[in-house]
């Protein structure tokens, strides 16, 4: 079992020309656990990865593997799976052997492209030329490059980018399997709830620079609980709500209660003996920190 | 090891795509077609000894010479493409993540497309003995097939070809992108320099420089072509030494993959 080494970002930057894609950037990415790398579009998050992976220079500061860059690593593709968001492949060369290119390249054994296509799903596809593949089977292809030389560290950009409901539950677990064994695993995206299930840590960059860094629970700072309440007749139960001391809005179907506990609301209801049609807690906390960590103009 | 590695990789791109094929086969027939047609016009004309004639001993070899004469843009472009397609589909990635030393990459590449080239000269001297020979012998003409002169001149057309497709690979890196790399290719190979060769032809100290011309250098290394002996300078002008030619070559190649390596190869892949 290949085991993970830690990714050091050391006081990384690079601009080019006068954009600052990414600024001084420090952190240190654990083996044992799902790290997301998140941040608006134009964040940085792709600059970086290519900065770790060797194909971008750094204007400054260094990326390393346990302390080796990655035009080090002595086998490169069985320490370090990447795949990057652009599709790059050759439309015209079949699956199977578009990863016998690179095993080839890298010295591993005849039987891994096999091996790779067996584990993200694509075996009947393999003799299939890739220009004629949907997004989804091509982001299993970039999987499937990335697991080719089995490796400890794991490093995918915006993996779940064009997966269906079924492919992302699967690549959820297999990314949690793989951190379980206790490989890295550093996936980015722009979207927090894409990520939330599958993440023990998040890093969060802004116009390149490093916001926020800690584990999950740690961006649910928000003290403010919603309920959101409905019954067949909404003004009377707003009436009831309200006289008890909250602060009640409209919404479309039912209302919405401000710093409230389910249960709370729930027993007001009985009391007055109005029926609920609907009752749920709501906690908006991640996605909102999220947004005021990047700031609201992030996007862009 | 890791550049014999590179060299399996390049060679698993090169064959798991149709250009290679799509562009011997073309490269054959044109060849087979301009061979075949030359020994008909000089043969049935040297019969009825009327018009240009060429004594039939050297006949054989010009016929011949089509292989690279006309078929040498074929292991160009194969190289330029082979370069260029890696940029274009941005798979320089995954190749850059397999082997980060981009050194190994290229050299790996420069040695593919050097035995693809031979391959393609191989081909090419098919259709251009097959054909050419054919017809002469059709004529009643020795075909001279016998001789170690005609085997020494066919190991030189293949180093030839050999050295056209690694002068491919350092086009691609100078001009990576594909569309230019072709238009380049064909401007310069079908228009520019036979028209500066003939030019060049004309006056003798031109006619020095114009012999270090890739396609001049390739004559020269081959042994003879229809331009060496259509030029107003004839078969007996200047010109370089077989091996002359051969450094000629070889050196346009070196130094177009060197120049390609620092300006575009280890540039950012982004
Ligand atoms: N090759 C390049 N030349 C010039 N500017 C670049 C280049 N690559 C990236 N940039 C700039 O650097 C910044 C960061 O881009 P990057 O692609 O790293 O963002 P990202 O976080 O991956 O965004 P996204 O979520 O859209 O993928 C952007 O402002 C972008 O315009
Ligand atoms: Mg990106």
């Amino acid at each position: 079992m290949p085991s993970g080494v830690p990714i050091e970002f050391t006081e990384l930057t690079k601009s080019f020309g006068h954009v600052q894609a990414v600024s001084d950037l420090s952190l240190t990415v654990e083996p044992g656990q799902v790290t997301g790398f998140l941040g608006p579009n134009g964040a940085g998050k792709t600059t970086t990865l290519r900065m770790l992976l060797g194909l971008v220079q750094p204007t400054s500061g260094s990326a390393t593997f346990g302390g080796t860059p990655y035009s080090k690593l002595d086998s490169p593709l069985a320490t370090v799976g990447a795949s990057l968001e652009a599709a790059s492949f050759h439309p015209g060369r079949s699956a199977r052997n578009h990863l016998a290119v690179y095993a080839q390249a890298a010295g591993l054994p005849k039987t891994a492209p096999d091996a790779a296509l067996e584990k993200v799903g694509l075996s009947g596809y393999a003799n299939r030329r890739v220009g004629g593949y949907s997004l989804g089977m091509r982001q299993r292809l970039g999987l499937a490059f990335a697991l080719l030389g089995d490796p400890g560290v794991l490093v995918l950009d915006e993996p779940i980018n064009g997966l269906d409901p079924e492919g992302i539950k699967w690549i959820r677990l297999l990314l949690r399997s793989m951190a379980a064994e206790g490989r890295t695993v550093l996936i980015s995206s722009h979207l927090l709830s894409e990520v939330q299930q599958t993440v023990d840590d998040v890093v969060i960059i802004s116009h390149g620079k490093l916001v926020h860094r800690g584990e999950l629970s740690s961006l649910d700072v928000s003290d403010s609980k919603q309920v959101q309440v409905n019954a067949d007749d909404k003004d009377r139960l707003a009436e009831v709500i309200r006289a008890a001391g909250f602060e009640v809005s409209n919404l479309r179907s039912g209302v919405l209660v401000e710093n409230a506990e389910a249960a709370v609301i729930g027993r007001l209801a009985f009391e007055a003996g109005i029926p609920l049609t609907a009752l749920s807690q709501k906690r908006t906390g991640l996605e909102e920190s999220f947004l005021t960590l990047v700031g609201e103009e992030g996007s862009l | 090891m890791k550049l014999v590695n590179a060299v399996r990789s390049e060679v698993t791109k090169l064959t798991s795509t149709r250009l290679w094929w799509v562009l011997a086969i073309i490269m054959v027939v044109y060849v087979a077609f301009c061979s075949g047609g030359l020994a008909a016009i000089f043969a049935g004309v040297g019969t009825r000894a009327n018009g240009p004639t060429l004594p039939d001993d050297q006949l054989p070899r010009l016929v011949y010479s089509f292989a690279t004469s006309v078929g040498y843009v074929f292991p160009v472009l194969l190289g330029a493409l082979a370069v260029t397609s890696e940029f274009r589909f941005q798979s320089l990635t995954p190749t850059f993540l397999a082997q980060p030393r981009r050194g190994i990459v290229l050299a790996g590449k420069a040695i593919t497309l050097l035995i693809a080239g031979a391959v393609f000269g191989v081909l090419a001297l098919i259709g251009s003995i097959g054909a050419g020979g054919g017809v002469l012998a059709g004529f009643g003409i020795d075909t001279q097939l016998a001789t170690g002169d005609i085997w020494a001149f066919v190991g030189r057309s293949i180093l030839a070809m050999a050295l056209w497709a690694a002068i491919g690979v350092g086009l691609g890196t100078l001009v990576p992108s594909q569309v230019a790399a072709i238009v380049i290719v064909l401007a310069f190979t079908q228009f520019l320099e036979p028209l500066l060769r003939f030019g060049a032809s004309l006056t003798d100290w031109s006619a020095q420089i114009a012999q270090f011309l890739p396609g001049s250098a390739s004559d020269a290394l081959v042994g003879g072509s229809v331009f060496t002996i259509a030029s107003p300078g004839g078969g007996t002008g200047v010109g370089l030494e077989w091996w002359q030619g051969g450094l000629v070559l070889a050196a346009i190649a070196v130094v177009a993959t060197v120049i390609g390596y620092v300006t575009s190869w280890r540039r950012d892949v982004s």
